[in-house]
C-alpha cells in the first residue's frame, strides 16, 4: 500500500481553508531567483569507471589552502583515530536512539558529552546538541522568553559584536513570535561592549546576549555585563567557542551569578571545515531551566538488576509527543558530529583542549606581531583577543582576499559588508595548526600586495620581508 | 473504578472543580487523569493574577509519559497555586483531591461552576471512555 498523507481532496479543502489559490503559492516569499527550476533533463547515464574518473579530476582541481579565516569555524588538527572511531558501524548513525534498549553505546556516549559540555560552560545540564551555533542562539532566546516571565517585554538585548550570521538567523526565527532583537552598539576603540555605555535604567528585557570571545576575536567585560543584566531583571545568554573554554573562565562563572544559558557552535570540537558544514550547535543551562530546554537530554538510572544504564529523558515535551507545544519544533540533533565531538575530547581529554586553546591564542599573538613589525598592519581593537583579530588594511580587502587566494592562501574575513563603518578590515586568525613558516609566509604575501597597492615607487620591484 | 468525590464538578477534559466558602473555585485533575499519566514529574502551574477563559490552557502536568495541558474549567482570575507540588508533583498521584490541587481561582461567575458536570455524568463519561 503506497503512503499518501493526503488525497487531492485533502489538499484542495486545506488550501480552500487558508484561501490560498494553490500550493506554489505558498513559497511566493521565497524569491524567484533562489527556487531551483528543476531539472530541464536528465543527463545520459555514465559507467562507474568514467564517473569515477570525472570526480578525481574534479577533485584534483581543489587546491591546498592555507587557511587564517575564522570567523565562526576554525581549523584545529583533529587526531586521526576520531573519525576512524566515529564511522565505525555502531555509531554511524545520525539518528535518535529512541530504543534505549538498543542504543545503550550511542545513549553512554551523549551521556558523556552532556557531562563535557556542562563540565566545560560551568553550566549544570547540557542537551545532546542543536543543529548550528546560529540556531543554537535562536533556542536559547525562544528558551530565556520561556523562562523569564517576570519581564514586561519580549525583547533581548544583542550586541552587534554577536556574529552578524546568528544574528540574522536569530532574527529569522524569532520575528514572527513578538520577539524584538535590539541591537547594542560596540565601543570603537575596544571592539567590545563597554559596561559603562549601558543604561543605568533601561527598559524591561528578557535577557542580554554575550558573545566571548566575540565576533571580532575580543575578550567582553563578561562579569560586569553578566552583572548588569542580573541588577535589571534580565537573563544572561552566553554564545561561546568551547575551546576557548578550556582557558577563559566559564560562562557559569561570570559575575556575581553567572550566565543562565550557554550556546554555540561545536565545529572546533574535533569537526572538520568541509566547506561550512555540516556542524553541531550546543546549549547548556543552569537546571531551573532544564524544562524549557529544546531537545532530549539522556539520563543515567539503574536497571531492575541493579545494572547501570541509560536513556532518553525530558523527552514528553518534545514534537512527537506535544505537537505545535512542544518546547522547539527544530530540536534536531547532530548525533554523528556529536560522536566524533565526545571522541575527540574524550582523546585530548582537558590538558590537551587547554594546549590547543594556549597555542593558537600563541599563534595569534606571533601573527599580530609579524604583521605590525613586517607589513606594517595593526589590529583596529585595542582590547585582548582570544584567537582571531580584526585588521585594518589601506586597500579594498576583497581585493587583497582574492590576490592572496591566487598563492593558496585563504586570507580571512571582510567586516566590511557587516561593519561598514569599519572600512576595509580584515579578520584574521591562526590556530595551532599554523608553523612559523606558515605565519612568515602569509605575512610576505600579505606585504607584498598591500606595499603594491600603496603605489610604491617601484612597483615592479616590490619589497620584499 | 476510580475515585469520584460527589461534591466535586467535573470536566471532559477531566479536571475537578471545588467550590470554596470564599467563593473561590481550586482546581486540580481527577484520580481517573492521574491513572492515565502515570508517575508525575513535573507541574508548570499559572500565574497568581493571570485572568484565563473558559477552556484556556493554564498549565501543563508532565509524567513520564507525556505532558498534557490543564484547562481551565470556568473564566476567572488565579488566586494562589500550590507551591508544593513544585518539589513533590508525585503529590497529584497519591492525593489527587487533597494536596494534589493545582490552583484556585476567582470565577468571573458564580453560577457557571453548577453548569459543569457532577460526578455520576463525569462517572458516566470515564465509564463509557474505558470501553
Amino acid at each position: 500500500m503506497p503512503f499518501i498523507p493526503h488525497t487531492e481532496e485533502d489538499v484542495r479543502e486545506m488550501l480552500a481553508a487558508i484561501g490560498v489559490k494553490d500550493i506554489e503559492a505558498l513559497f511566493d516569499e521565497i524569491p524567484a531567483e533562489l527556487r531551483s527550476a528543476g531539472l530541464k533533463r536528465v543527463p545520459p547515464g555514465v559507467s562507474e569507471m568514467a564517473i569515477s574518473r570525472d570526480m578525481a579530476e574534479r577533485a584534483a582541481q581543489d587546491q591546498r589552502t592555507l587557511c587564517f579565516a575564522g570567523a565562526g569555524a576554525y581549523e584545529h588538527h583533529i587526531p586521526a583515530a576520531v573519525w576512524e572511531i566515529a564511522t565505525r558501524g555502531e555509531f554511524y548513525s545520525a539518528y535518535t536512539p529512541y530504543q534505549a534498549e538498543a542504543s545503550q553505546g550511542t545513549l553512554q556516549l551523549l551521556y558523556e558529552y552532556q557531562t563535557m559540555m556542562a563540565s566545560l560552560t560551568g553550566m549544570d545540564v547540557s542537551n545532546a546538541s542543536l543543529y548550528d551555533g546560529a540556531t543554537a542562539l535562536a533556542e536559547a532566546i525562544l528558551m530565556a522568553v520561556r523562562s523569564n516571565r517576570k519581564a514586561k517585554s519580549k525583547k533581548i538585548l544583542i550586541p552587534r559584536t554577536v556574529h552578524p550570521h546568528y544574528r540574522k538567523v536569530a532574527h529569522t526565527i524569532v520575528k514572527n513570535q513578538g520577539i524584538v532583537l535590539e541591537e547594542l552598539d560596540y565601543d570603537r576603540q575596544g571592539g567590545h561592549i563597554n559596561p559603562a555605555s549601558l543604561p543605568s535604567e533601561p527598559d524591561s528585557f528578557v535577557a542580554l546576549v554575550i558573545p566571548q570571545p566575540n565576533f571580532f576575536g575580543v575578550l567582553e567585560e563578561v562579569d560586569a555585563l553578566t552583572d548588569w543584566a542580573h541588577q535589571h531583571g534580565g537573563m544572561v545568554i552566553a554564545v561561546t567557542n568551547p575551546v576557548s573554554l578550556a582557558l577563559l573562565k566559564p560562562p557559569g562563572e561570570w559575575g556575581e551569578t553567572g550566565a543562565d544559558i550557554t550556546c554555540g557552535d561545536g565545529q572546533p570540537l574535533g569537526v572538520p571545515l568541509s566547506s561550512g558544514g555540516p556542524y553541531f550547535g550546543f546549549i547548556c543551562c543552569r537546571e531551573e531551566f532544564v524544562r524549557q530546554m529544546p531537545g532530549r537530554i539522556i539520563g543515567r538510572t539503574t536497571d531492575l538488576d541493579g545494572k547501570p544504564g541509560y536513556a532518553l529523558t525530558l523527552q514528553a515535551r518534545e514534537q512527537h509527543i506535544r505537537r505545535s507545544k512542544a518546547t522547539s519544533n527544530i530540536c534536531t540533533n547532530q548525533g554523528l558530529l556529536v560522536t566524533a565531538a565526545t571522541i575527540h575530547m574524550a582523546m585530548i581529554g582537558p590538558a590537551g583542549l587547554e594546549r590547543t586553546a594556549a597555542s593558537s591564542h600563541a599563534n595569534t599573538q606571533v601573527l599580530l606581531k609579524k604583521l605590525q613589525a613586517v607589513a606594517g598592519l595593526k589590529p583596529i581593537f585595542n582590547r585582548p583577543v582570544f584567537h582571531e583579530a580584526a585588521i585594518g588594511l589601506d586597500l579594498p580587502t576583497a581585493d587583497v582576499i582574492q590576490a592572496l587566494a591566487a598563492e593558496g592562501i585563504v586570507a580571512g574575513f571582510a567586516l566590511n559588508e557587516d561593519y561598514p563603518e569599519l572600512g576595509n578590515t580584515l579578520l584574521v586568525c591562526a590556530t595551532e595548526t599554523k608553523t612559523e613558516t606558515d605565519l612568515d609566509h602569509f605575512v610576505a604575501n600579505l606585504q607584498r600586495i598591500t606595499s603594491r597597492g600603496q603605489g610604491t615607487k617601484n612597483p615592479a620591484e616590490p619589497k620584499m620581508a | 473504578m476510580s475515585n469520584i468525590p460527589a461534591e466535586l464538578r467535573y470536566t471532559k477534559s477531566h479536571e475537578w472543580v471545588r467550590k470554596n466558602d470564599d467563593g473561590t473555585l481550586t482546581i486540580g485533575i481527577s484520580d481517573h487523569a492521574q491513572e492515565l499519566l502515570g508517575d508525575l514529574v513535573f507541574v508548570d502551574p499559572p500565574e497568581v493574577g493571570t485572568t484565563f477563559g473558559e477552556g484556556d490552557d493554564c498549565a501543563v502536568v508532565e509524567s513520564v509519559k507525556a505532558a498534557s495541558d490543564v484547562y481551565c474549567p470556568i473564566a476567572g482570575e488565579v488566586t494562589a497555586i500550590n507551591e508544593d507540588l513544585a518539589d513533590a508533583p508525585e503529590t497529584i498521584n497519591a492525593d489527587p483531591y487533597g494536596d494534589g490541587w493545582i490552583f484556585t481561582i476567582k470565577p468571573e461567575d458564580d453560577d457557571a461552576f453548577m453548569e459543569l458536570m457532577d460526578a455520576d455524568a463525569y462517572g458516566e463519561m470515564v465509564a463509557e471512555e474505558d470501553h
